[in-house]
């Protein structure tokens, strides 16, 4: 089940970009080596690792930010490429709202700027200051300027980085929707395979190196995998059940499709109370959210 | 009218002011305060070598400023000392060879001050045509790299990944910086030009939106220093340099008052958590 490059290598024509025993260094140390992969139309890769592992600088190899010292680097004639990079700091003496940034890199018609942002759950936020968006939400909105471009490739460096549980499954299953709707191909890194497993075709794990690569429960299972992150993380594929969402702005909407200004009108803090508070609607709570937002919103190093 | 040397120096102030508030947010942007006073610095090089070889002040000035600057870029690649630290070598040592060089040519009697300060009397009719035809210059170069010198501010490697030049992009901005430099020279004076450049915009920041009525707002508030500026200068004989930049520091000061600034932007962005 193990996917090969060379396999690959007749539909040349399907390959958005493609890697052959690239490598980069810097100061006499080799960041990667001998990475091999292609990324097809379609096709979701995600890259896992460790820190330093050299995903970012992969990620980069792959669109051209940086160039190989080893190796090639093939990209299509005319790749449109939408870029989500892991660490991004605006002055903040620079006025920037988010529709400014949407349009950032080319112009865009204000029904596709909208949509993008409505895609990940930040209309309400159009006319912010983009210093005053919290972390994840400034995440929603660099993922929305990437969709927005309608890419061919989508190169997203963490891209739910600060946002919290439960957006975070939601934002995997908009990825994973684009993909299929819009065909384009997909570069992801994570470093975490539990989440993205269900999303991913090709899982190619780094660590200087090309370490292991193939489906997600091929990689999940091989040595390779297990002694660098451990066998202690349950991988089985991520479901997600909610009978109610809990919308960007606030909001929340119901199973059956309603759409309510919080769980409980009277309790506009309900993510820091244990369960089992009264609903006016009725639901039992599976109440992720709370805590893991505390925890992983100033998580961007 | 151009027959008073107040009105040369006036029109000549404000065309200065008008190219050097957009350049001067992107200085600020891309905090680059430093890097644009090493190259105004490197302009009195530029000054005794055009005395030396009987070129063009013009020329010489802004050549200097751009091979400084490409010497700083490439210096910085090899990362041996911090960007912070070399620039302080080359701007004071770029200031000092000028100084000494000009002192070497016993022979020439400049105005140093004037050079260093500005000097109003010193406006020819040949200069307003230089800094206008410049100042233009400038602005058409700005408009038409807009998109690009934003998207490469927030960040190169979006820019680069989505199709856009950004090396180039910062190259061709330091081109039209050197070129602001060699054309201020003469108003604000080698010390002062990124004072003119900073200040102005930073004066902006509170009342703009958008990057690019930041850039609009720097230049007419850089325009509003230089008139007040210069009619200072004129009534207390003080140099124009020194006298435009209290004026732009007034108005940066006035732009601080709590009443100045209701910026709706920023209500809009409170939504927002943090």
């Amino acid at each position: 089940m193990l996917m090969s490059n060379r396999a690959r290598r007749p539909k040349a024509e399907n390959q958005l970009v493609s890697l052959a025993n690239a490598g980069i260094r810097r100061d006499g140390r080799w960041l990667v080596r001998g990475v091999d992969f292609s990324i097809r139309r379609g096709e979701v890769v995600t890259l896992i690792g460790p820190n330093g592992a050299g995903k970012s600088t992969t990620a980069k190899l792959a669109i051209g930010v940086l160039r190989p010292d080893e190796g090639s680097v093939a990209r299509l004639a005319g790749l449109r490429v939408g870029y989500v990079p892991q660490k991004l700091a605006i002055d903040w003496t620079m006025p920037l709202s988010v529709r400014r940034l949407m349009r950032l890199t080319g112009p865009l018609a204000d029904a596709d700027l909208l949509a993008a942002l409505e895609s990940t759950g930040i209309p309400h936020l159009i006319d912010a200051e983009v210093r005053h968006l919290s972390g994840g939400e400034f995440q929603r909105a660099l993922l929305a300027r990437a969709i927005a471009r309608k890419p061919d490739l989508m190169v997203l460096d963490e891209p739910v980085q600060g946002v919290d549980f439960a957006g975070e499954s939601a934002l995997y299953d908009l990825i994973r929707s684009i993909r299929t709707t819009t065909g384009c191909g997909i570069l992801m890194i994570s470093h975490d395979l539990h989440m993205v497993m269900a999303g991913t075709d090709t899982v190619i794990c780094l660590n200087g190196h090309v370490c292991c690569r193939g489906t997600p429960e091929v990689v999940s299972q091989s040595a390779d995998y297990l002694k660098l992150f451990g066998n202690s993380r349950s991988l089985a594929v991520y479901n997600h059940h909610h009978d109610h969402t809990h919308l960007p702005d606030g909001r929340v909407m119901h199973g059956d499709g309603t759409v309510t200004d919080h769980c409980h009108p009277d309790d506009g803090h309900h993510h820091r109370d244990a369960h089992g508070h009264a609903h006016d609607h009725d639901h039992p709570h599976h109440h992720h959210h709370g805590d893991h937002a505390e925890a992983k919103g100033e998580g961007r190093a | 009218m151009l027959d008073d040397f107040f009105t040369r120096a006036l029109i000549a102030g404000i065309g200065v002011a008008l190219t050097a508030g957009p350049l001067g947010c992107f200085v600020v942007w891309r905090r680059m305060a430093y890097f644009g006073d090493t190259m105004a610095h490197s302009a009195l090089l530029g000054v005794a070598l055009s005395l030396f070889f009987q070129i063009n002040l013009l020329i010489a000035v802004f050549g200097v400023a751009v091979v400084v600057s490409l010497l700083l870029l490439a210096l910085q690649r090899r990362q041996s000392l911090s960007a912070d630290a070399l620039l302080g070598i080359l701007s004071h040592s770029a200031l000092a060879i000028g100084l000494v060089l000009v002192a070497f040519m016993t022979w020439v009697r400049i105005d140093l001050i004037a050079f260093l300060f500005g000097d109003i009397l010193a406006v020819t009719r040949t200069d307003i045509a230089l800094i206008w035809g410049g100042g233009v210059l400038v602005l058409a170069a700005l408009v038409r790299l807009w998109r690009p010198l934003i998207a490469s501010t927030v960040s190169e490697d979006v820019a680069e990944a989505e199709g856009m030049k950004p090396a180039q992009t910062r190259l061709l901005f330091m081109l039209l910086m050197a070129l602001v430099i060699a054309i201020a020279m003469k108003i604000v004076g080698i010390m002062l030009i990124t004072a003119l450049l900073i200040i102005p915009a930073a004066t902006a920041r509170r009342f703009s939106a958008s990057p690019e009525l930041m850039a609009v707002l720097a230049s007419l508030i850089g325009a509003l220093a230089v008139i007040g500026g210069l009619f200072g200068s004129l009534s207390y004989d003080t140099p124009s340099g020194p006298s435009i930049v209290v004026a732009a520091l007034l108005l940066f000061i006035l732009s601080l008052l709590p009443a100045a600034g209701k910026n709706t932007a920023d209500r809009a962005g409170n939504q927002g958590v943090r």
